[in-house]
């Protein structure tokens, strides 16, 4: 659901639009709710931070603490991300391909982690992977500490990223000819040969995107994070909490400064993902 | 859109073969029984490790010490206000952003104008805003020491740590759902319906009745469907402007949330387990809506 494809441009352009009412005041409502919700509430970090002082910004945001707290969301982010695309293939891969039992109720069930609040999900995961959970009694018994570590901020956000790569790569594949793997087929490729060569390549913008996608969200993730990640500092303390306890502390310059580099960072991955998209889309387009 | 086709060659032969001159050799395009098997078995072991037993956790703990507590837990006071509060903030988040979101899609779609590319990446922002920050959006408008503070103090107006604060950054978040479900759907749609019935004399109000509403209602549905489970469940931005007064400013989240961190667990599953009705019922909806919307 989050991967709009590029809107077409409208078949009617000109005079023609003319004759439609409600132009100026679903604009002006538009542009000023925007405004009002969006715009100002953002430029307001900004303002705030240019109230910094350069070093005081600049040894907030290379604080030890600060930068271990990317690291780790970085990492446990990525670490999560490459499972699900992964794991989101093969899922998206047997529910476009294949037909089996349930599977309309696998599909209906992808989507659970958009429509779970983050708080349930990070309490039922701790529960699961907490030493004497359901399956952390068998991790920690070989020696995995699957809650309270970096760990275990992995497995949540596994599980929030998990829908951005399935629903990113399912349409692809159901818009997908096989002609080219039938031509293969007939040219003796082995399905191997087959998934290496064609399917792979040409699902990769897919990956990539539903891959960004689930970084993207993996790196602000608070609610189901925070219960499982035990929150210790240079450990396991993501870079959203540190803005909480900031804030808890009053110590808003500092917030600020850790808000703003993550607002940058999120808005250049946006950008990179709506360049992939307008790359996938061009690639599906173009024969 | 999802699921809803299986793929030639997997079952039946291939439908459109009036098209196609020579019919695929059967099975060469997917993979052998086994691998088949394979593929489906790690499928459903991988969704049911990450998706399913969460749920079952959910409702097994909220239920561990048997049923009338899990009862109590929910009727007691602050669960029945942090209902309330969740609902009443739910019923005005909705309505203003699925107000919004028609707004937004009429003009993006119907007409042409200049940085309209612009508009739509600028309504998209709240998706790429970590929710926390989203909360500390607001405290740094309307907090103590914020932009506004010093006048709201002067005014005896609350925003932050109460009822207003919460409605805000919920707006926030759930800001693009709606829109961005309509955008492209009556992109696809075109003008040339309303246009006709323009030249046929129908005003504004009367057209947008009987003319786009029909048209895009499933579609308004589940935008409007996806933005209440957002507004009921968010977590990471209520709760840096709630303030956690319990009765007061404690959505159903928070209120599941401060439990847990008190290890009541029981009444915190108790709490999450209506959250989770709640996710199971918009996980229908929302199918069943894409099948109506295709």
């Amino acid at each position: 659901m989050t991967a709009t494809p590029t809107p077409k441009r409208a078949p009617h352009k000109g005079k023609s639009y003319a004759v439609l009412p409600g132009f100026r005041i679903t604009l002006g409502f538009t542009i000023g709710y925007l405004s009002l919700l969006v715009l100002i509430p953002l430029s307001a970090v900004v303002l705030k931070s240019l109230e910094l002082s350069w070093d005081g910004f600049w040894a907030t945001v290379f604080d030890a603490r600060v930068l271990a707290a990317y690291r780790i969301s970085f990492a446990t982010a990525l670490a999560a991300g490459l499972i699900n695309v992964v794991f989101g293939f093969i899922v998206a891969w047997v529910l476009v391909r294949y037909s089996f039992p349930g599977k309309r109720l696998l599909d209906g069930i992808i989507d659970l982690p958009f429509a779970l609040p983050t708080a349930v999900a990070g309490i039922a995961l701790t529960s699961i992977y907490a030493e004497n959970g359901w399956i952390g009694r068998w991790l920690y018994a070989i020696g995995i500490p699957s809650a309270y570590s970096a760990a275990g901020i992995a497995i949540a956000l596994t599980f929030i990223g998990l829908p951005f790569v399935v629903r990113t790569v399912q349409p692809v594949l159901e818009s997908w000819e096989t002609d080219v793997e039938e031509a293969a087929a007939t040219l003796g490729a082995k399905r191997l040969t087959v998934f290496r060569r064609i399917i792979v390549p040409q699902l990769l913008p897919s990956l990539l995107t539903g891959f960004a996608l689930a970084f993207a969200r993996g790196i602000g993730e608070y609610g189901s994070v925070v219960f499982i990640s035990g929150n210790m500092p240079y450990k396991t303390e993501i870079a959203p909490l540190l803005i909480m306890t900031k804030l808890e502390q009053y110590d808003y310059a500092g917030a600020t400064a850790v808000a703003l580099v993550m607002l940058i960072l999120s808005f250049l991955l946006q950008l990179l993902i709506n360049a992939l998209q307008w790359k996938a889309a061009r690639r599906m387009t173009s024969p | 859109m999802a699921g809803s086709h299986s793929y030639p060659g997997t079952t039946s032969p291939p439908a459109r073969g009036t098209a196609r001159k020579l019919a695929p050799r059967a099975g060469c395009t997917t993979e052998s029984p086994l691998a088949r098997r394979l593929l489906i078995a790690v499928a459903l072991g991988f969704i049911g490790l990450v998706l399913l037993l969460p749920l079952a956790a959910v409702f097994v703990q909220a239920f561990k010490r048997g049923a009338d507590v899990y009862f109590a837990a929910l009727t007691e006071p602050d669960a029945l206000a942090a209902i309330r509060l969740t609902l009443f903030t739910a019923l005005i988040v909705v309505p203003l952003n699925t107000i919004f979101g028609i707004a937004a899609a009429w003009c993006l779609t119907k007409f042409a104008f200049r940085g309209k590319q612009w508009l739509i990446t600028l309504i998209d922002l709240p998706f790429a805003v970590s929710p926390v920050i989203a909360g500390f959006l607001f405290i740094l408008l309307f907090g103590a020491h914020g932009w506004f503070g010093s006048w709201l103090a002067a005014h005896d107006v609350q925003i932050v740590f109460a009822l207003p604060g919460i409605v805000l950054a919920t707006l926030f978040v759930t800001f693009p759902f709606v829109a961005r479900e309509l955008i492209p759907l009556m992109q696809s749609q075109g003008t040339l319906e309303e246009e006709a019935a323009a030249t046929l004399g129908a005003k504004g109000w009367k057209m947008f009745r009987h003319i786009t509403l029909p048209n895009i209602k499933w579609g308004l549905l589940y935008g409007i469907v996806i933005c209440n489970a957002r507004a009921m469940g968010e977590f990471g931005a209520v709760s840096v402007v709630s303030g956690h007064i319990r009765g007061e400013t404690n959505t159903l989240p928070l209120h599941v949330e401060i439990l847990y961190n008190e290890y009541q667990f029981s009444a915190a599953f108790a709490a999450a387990s209506l959250l989770v009705a709640v996710a199971l019922l918009t996980l229908t909806a929302k199918q069943w809506l894409e099948r109506k919307r295709l």
